[in-house]
């Protein structure tokens, strides 16, 4: 549905995407992850036929989005970082323009924005203005925008920011229950979100993807330590290089809590010493209150892949 | 055709949606119908053997707030679109630039056009009330009423190029101004610097639009004007399509 070759992007002295390269499939929900600044929204802009690329080709559905960009942008629903409305028209009324612009006719107008109303429950605010609308309303009536036209490819530039946690798991089941038939490529920076929403990942930083697989792989995967955190009353200072010596650990890190002892113990992957802690703990009779090992999330992997001198 | 007239419809929808839209009408008609008393009156104190179209369109008073509507006609076209970010949603739909561009200069020209829809009412209560000749002149109307329009058209281009240049309203409303208030000064060169030579009045003759007015107005349609105006808002329309896809490429 989507390739990306070598695909750049340069403003004067400064590269905003470097020679991407990716494909989506039909049918997917891919998470386009990244810190701001990375070019995730530079990417979306290019795939729409908002800005042309320095180099490189994007095709949507197979239409070269720069020679054939009419024809790419009839398969693509593109919901725009901020979502921009025009605030003196009512939400219906913007829909039907909407869907005209996007070439629905006659009696297939009405029927779409009315399934889409219904989609986004937007049935309340329908003869409002949307210059009156909460922010929530507005990214929903931008949202229905992007599908009044039944696009095959959804591209969604931080649909959820600004929304409610209830607003966001509305956005978020929405989509889902989106994808059976589309494509749907949606940036964000609320990992959570696309841990349960998304079937791949494309991480990207400084212009260039980082990574690209299912979030599941992606934990499995991570080059970095889980996490050990213990809390013990140990009675002395011996426990810190006791712990440190431990096969596996990288780091102890110490903190008091009145008699206790908080531990974070770094770990190298695939290395669990709890085992050998807990019979440590025994002989030497510490008192332990918490032993809690932290799964890895995709924020970590964020963090790792992102972070600016990595 | 059909995204066309989908852009047409809510460019005249989103006009009477504005408040200004309606303060343009109010001052435009205020300022019609002073003038257009101004020309009875000059009829009542003259013998001149002129039309009350021509008294009505060859004033100073006429000109004055014609000029000045352009700006706030158009300054709003582009400059809004860029401000609020629809400029995005807007080239990201299945829509060709120069729909959008000729969109946005038919709205502003049949809003133009809407203005004028009461002036026929003055020619009317004239005709009515005096049942006097000076009001029967088909060619006075249709020539003045046709310059109308190519002086719109033409004027209506400078400014939606200049508020496609530009992402402040009120920045466009001064360079359409300036430009429109240049091409009419133009036209009045040749009293203003006290040029002599025929052949640079000839020239300046044919751009001028208070010329062009004294010719229509007394029904003497001439070609030359109407492909001058053609032309430029031709050539002007051209440009303004590759502002539009500069800003796009740009933005």
């Amino acid at each position: 549905m989507i390739q990306v070759e070598n695909l750049t992007k340069r403003y004067a002295g400064f590269t905003a995407i470097d020679n991407l390269n990716f494909e989506v499939e039909r049918g997917e929900i891919v998470g386009f992850l990244g810190p701001n600044g990375a070019g995730k929204s530079t990417t979306m802009k290019i795939l729409t036929s908002y800005l042309p690329a320095t180099s490189g080709t994007a095709r949507i559905a197979g239409h070269d989005v720069f020679t054939h960009s009419l024809e790419a942008r009839r398969h693509i629903g593109y919901l725009p970082e901020n979502t921009p409305l025009y605030h003196d028209m009512r939400v219906a009324e913007y829909l039907r323009y909407r869907a005209n612009l996007k070439g629905v006719t006659g009696m297939q107008v009405r029927k779409r924005v009315a399934d889409v109303l219904e989609l986004c429950s937007l049935h309340q605010v329908e003869r409002k203005l949307i210059g009156a609308l909460s922010k929530g309303y507005r990214q929903r009536v931008g949202l229905a925008d992007a599908l009044v036209a039944d696009p095959d490819l959804l591209i969604l530039d931080e649909p959820t920011i600004g929304l409610d946690p209830n607003q966001i798991r509305q956005v978020r089941d929405l989509i889902k229950n989106l994808a059976h038939k589309r494509t749907v490529l949606i940036s964000t920076h609320i990992l959570p979100e696309v841990e349960m929403t998304c079937s791949r990942v494309i991480v990207i930083h400084k212009g260039q993807i980082r990574a690209s697989d299912s979030s599941e792989n992606l934990l499995r995967n991570r080059r970095t330590s889980a996490m050990l955190r213990l809390e013990a009353r140990t009675g002395s200072d011996e426990a810190r290089p006791l712990l440190a010596q431990l096969p596996g650990v990288r780091e102890v890190a110490e903190e008091k809590d009145g008699d206790f002892s908080i531990f974070q113990l770094r770990l190298d992957p695939g290395n669990d010493p709890s085992d050998e802690i807990l019979r440590m703990a025994v002989e030497r009779r510490w008192n332990v209150r918490e032993l809690m090992r932290r799964r890895p999330t995709l924020e970590d992997v964020f963090v790792e892949l992102t972070h600016t001198d990595s | 055709m059909h995204t066309f007239l989908t852009l047409l419809g809510r460019e005249l929808r989103s006009y009477f949606y504005s408040p200004i839209a309606y303060v343009v009408i109010f001052f435009f008609l205020l300022a019609s119908g002073f003038n257009f008393n101004t020309g009875i009156r000059f009829l009542n104190r003259t013998d001149a053997e002129v039309t009350v179209v021509e008294a009505a369109f060859n004033t100073v008073l006429f000109w004055f707030p014609f000029i000045l509507i352009f700006p706030l006609i158009t300054m709003r076209t582009y400059c809004d679109e860029f401000r609020m970010g629809t400029f995005e949603t807007l080239t990201t739909a299945p829509v060709q630039d120069s729909h959008v561009v000729l969109a946005k200069f038919a709205g502003a020209f049949l809003f133009y056009c809407a203005l004028w829809i009461p002036s026929f009412s003055y020619f009317a209560a004239f005709q009515w009330i005096s049942g006097k000749q000076a009001a029967l002149a088909a060619g006075a109307y249709g020539g003045s009423y046709l310059l109308l329009a190519l002086l719109g058209m033409f004027y209506c281009s400078i400014g939606c190029l200049a508020s496609a240049l530009t992402t402040e309203q009120i920045n466009a409303a001064v360079m359409t101004f300036v430009a429109i208030f240049a091409a009419f000064l133009g036209g009045l060169s040749p009293f203003i610097f006290n040029i002599t030579s025929p052949a640079s009045r000839d020239l300046i003759s044919y751009v001028s639009a208070i010329d062009h007015m004294a010719d229509f107005s007394r029904g003497l349609i001439d070609s030359r004007p109407v492909v001058w105006y053609l032309s430029m808002t031709s050539l002007i329309l051209f440009i303004n399509l590759q502002v539009f896809q500069h800003r796009k490429w740009k933005a």
